[in-house]
């Protein structure tokens, strides 16, 4: 009757962690190459910059900065037993996060009715610094939707891990853990901001 | 089943207690999340004073921006040492490759 359950809180986020430190030198090795392709098309980065729109990208930034939030509230709730409460901040945060691929879903229709997009004839009559900058922008942009897309999917689970008291007051890691993944996500969002949207 | 009551219990009791002696409250995460939106509006705004000024405020409120959420999000602050290393030596790796780049470029 005595079911002894293993656990180990402490290891189980050193674990989240390193994992984190991949993503962070995955997401850095682009960062340099953004940085130097920046030092050696200086102009070009700077209209590239031009064409975006940076209102939406400031928009963005408010909604994943808020998303990030309610997270952490989430867990707040979860420690002081207040399901209700983390349910709520829960799905605040994955309709933030939808709200934020959407915004983002918008803004990439609107560069590829722009004739911008990955190999577009259009984009290959531009100079090469700007090929580089969209190039990054794609890369960097779409490399971070995809992880939007991983952290919802995580959170989405762990709202009903809440709902069925799987995550409660005594065992929340794994809240903790999937909360750790948002907000790099948020963290490399906090990034791309200024060295695309506002490079102009 | 005698000897070794609640093993389990025992063990989680203390390792969620060690890191989380004291669990903050709501409002710190609010503070930190309004001192993130003005960061942010910082940011643009120095945005707009040209170029040399546009950078500064990338190299600064940007790692300043970061460094709130690795802190108070992720919860380093309430974490011991080892967490702290673990980020740090990553960060430090990558401005060691950063640093290696630059100084290539510098000699070409």
């Amino acid at each position: 009757m005595n079911e002894h359950v293993h656990r180990d809180d402490f290891g189980s986020r050193l674990g989240m962690w390193l994992f984190l430190v991949t993503e962070m030198v995955l997401f850095g090795g682009l960062f340099i190459a953004y940085s130097y392709m920046r030092y050696r098309y200086p102009v070009e980065f700077h209209h590239g910059g031009g064409e975006l729109n940076a209102t939406l990208g400031i928009i963005n930034t408010l909604v994943l900065l808020t998303s990030s939030l309610t997270v952490v509230l989430a867990i707040v709730a979860v420690q002081r037993a207040e399901k209700q409460r983390a349910m709520l901040f829960l799905g605040t945060t994955l309709v933030l996060g939808l709200t934020f691929l959407v915004i983002k879903s918008f803004e990439w229709a609107a560069k590829f009715h722009h004739g911008l997009y990955p190999n577009s004839p259009h984009l290959a009559t531009l100079p090469p610094g700007e090929q580089v900058f969209f190039g990054l922008y794609f890369t960097m942009t779409g490399l971070h939707g995809l992880h939007v897309i991983a952290g919802l999917s995580v959170l989405g689970v762990m709202l009903w891990w809440v709902a069925t008291d799987r995550i409660r007051q005594d065992r929340y890691v794994h809240l903790e853990n999937g909360g750790l993944y948002w907000h790099l996500v948020d963290v490399i969002w906090i990034f791309l901001l200024p060295l695309f949207y506002l490079a102009a | 089943m005698s000897e070794h009551v609640e093993p389990s219990a025992e063990y989680s009791t203390d390792h969620q207690g060690d890191h989380h002696a004291e669990h903050p409250g709501y409002g710190t995460f609010i503070k930190v999340w309004v001192l993130l939106l003005i960061l942010t509006g910082c940011l643009v705004g120095v945005s707009h004073l040209g170029q040399t000024a546009a950078v500064w405020g990338l190299l600064t409120l940007t790692p300043l921006k970061a460094g709130l959420v690795f802190y108070f999000f992720m919860h380093l602050r309430y974490e011991g040492p080892l967490f702290k290393v673990v980020v740090l030596v990553t960060l430090g790796t990558l401005l060691i490759f950063f640093a290696l780049l630059f100084s290539d470029v510098a000699f070409h």
